[in-house]
């Protein structure tokens, strides 16, 4: 152990973590409010939207993510000029845009499966007092069907932050610097890779644990009407 | 795009993605063995009745469900030749380069980080079997072993087949990983096939396309297993 190294290193690394964090909370945030729209396709009643929800989601979920990105990534260039006579080229050349874009898609895909099974767990009692007190179909939605939903939803949704977290660090493979591509340049550099990744280890195993906690803490707060 | 380029012989890259697709297959089943081996194990002990390998699993599950496999990756490849590097240098005083061996490297990790998630499973599938099951083989006599190999696995087996399923899955889209560090399967073919063609998309959207088809291949089979594993099940 090359404890100088880990002081040097420790710092840096900690550095990365606003990098990683924003990924995960943008592509969070972002995926939240497509999976929604998606669980609700899941559910419909039409077939073919359904089919078309089904698909986007077996798809997402059949292919990895590192695939994603670099169709998203790389695979934008060979369309160079195409996007640029759209104007679309200057956000298709960041890597930030396209890793948000790749962990969007993907984390829609997941957490609109949760959501559908949290949609489906709301007793048919709730809907049916909602529409016998005469509220409209989006107020029935909005104050009844969607906030049991999400408590319901809420612990696998716990899991799917955790995979997210994770799932960021593919990023440094598109030359973002989070907490991986920091530690990759750092052991370029010095050539111990023990110490450093496991400093960056710690950070993640970190991140994970507090986001555990506060979803634990968002449970109980949630349920506290459920307490004894 | 041009689907010329992905061709049989020498002038396509159609041959180097069925080497790949056959590398990432076999990347994936290996590690999912050996996952299994991990998960069986780990599960083992956080059931055990000892305190101190019950923090073990504990440990293990918690730190390997924790990191991204990335990292884990790039530790053992990268840690694991240092680690080489200093034995060779320690144990034959030979200070030259030592090669890490890519695929069970990949194997390893792919089969690390899986094996957190399926000591979950398998724990969980343990715990599910009903006690009464356990009472009647000792009640005819079965010894420990023989308990072990009739009772317990088969029915663990049938517990845990549909969340296995879902780490295949897992460790199937795992082995991407594993081309960061120069293993050639399908995404380092098609990382290859892109630099010298200069059109990415066509060959990650093969890329792609293949790793869906092993995934719903894959996933028949598990139904399958399933459904065997079901046969002597009544329905209700």
């Amino acid at each position: 152990m090359d404890f100088e190294l880990i002081a040097n290193a420790a710092p840096q690394l900690i550095a990365g973590l606003d990098e990683t964090l924003l990924l995960a909370a943008s592509a969070l945030v972002l995926g939240f409010f497509l999976a929604v729209p998606l669980a609700l396709m899941n559910l419909s009643p039409m077939r073919w939207v359904r089919v078309i929800a089904e698909g986007y989601v077996y798809i997402f979920r059949s292919t990895p993510l590192l695939v994603q990105i670099f169709l998203i990534y790389y695979g934008s260039g060979q369309f160079r000029a195409a996007f640029e006579s759209v104007g679309l080229w200057v956000l298709f050349r960041e890597a930030w845009f396209c890793a948000i874009f790749a962990f969007t898609l993907n984390s829609a895909a997941y957490a609109s499966q949760i959501i559908r099974g949290g949609l489906m767990s709301v007793p048919a009692g709730q809907i049916e007092a909602a529409r016998a007190i005469g509220m409209s179909a989006g107020k029935t939605f909005f104050r009844i069907t969607f906030p049991i939903a999400i408590r319901q939803a809420l612990p696998g949704y716990g899991n799917e932050i955790i995979l997210m977290v994770k799932a960021t660090s593919l990023a440094s493979t598109i030359t973002i610097l989070e907490i991986t591509g920091v530690a990759k340049k750092i052991i370029a550099a010095t050539f111990q890779p023990i110490e450093v990744f496991l400093i960056a280890g710690a950070i993640y195993l970190s991140i994970n644990f507090i986001v555990t906690r506060g979803v634990a803490l968002m449970e109980g707060r949630l349920n506290r009407h459920q307490r004894a | 795009m041009d689907l010329g380029h992905l061709g049989w012989g020498d002038a396509g890259w159609g041959d180097e993605f069925a080497r790949g697709a056959l590398m990432t297959f076999a990347v994936a089943v290996c590690a999912f063995l050996l996952c299994l081996v991990f998960g069986s194990l780990f599960a083992a002990a956080k059931l055990s009745r000892h305190w101190a390998l019950r923090a073990i699993g504990e440990v293990y599950t918690t730190v390997l469900r924790g990191i991204p496999e990335l990292l884990v990756i790039y530790l053992v490849f990268f840690g694991g030749g240092q680690l080489m590097q200093t034995i060779a240098y320690g144990l034959f005083g030979y200070d030259g380069y030592v090669d890490v061996p890519v695929f069970l490297v990949g194997v390893f990790c792919i089969g690390l980080s899986a094996g957190a998630y399926s000591t979950e499973v398998i724990r969980g599938a343990v715990l599910a079997i009903p006690k009464g099951q356990l009472e009647a083989a000792d009640a005819i006599g079965m010894s420990a072993r023989l308990k072990f190999w009739r009772v317990l696995v088969p029915q663990t087996a049938r517990f845990a087949l549909p969340g296995l399923g879902n780490i295949w899955q897992y460790a199937l889209k795992d082995t991407s990983l594993i081309s960061v560090v120069g293993l050639v399967e399908v995404m380092r073919t098609a990382a290859l096939g892109s630099g010298s063609t200069r059109e990415p998309f066509t060959f990650y959207i093969t890329a792609f396309v293949i790793f869906l088809i092993l995934a719903i291949v894959s996933q028949q089979a598990f139904v399958r297993a399933e459904r065997w594993a079901n046969r002597g099940v009544r329905r209700v």
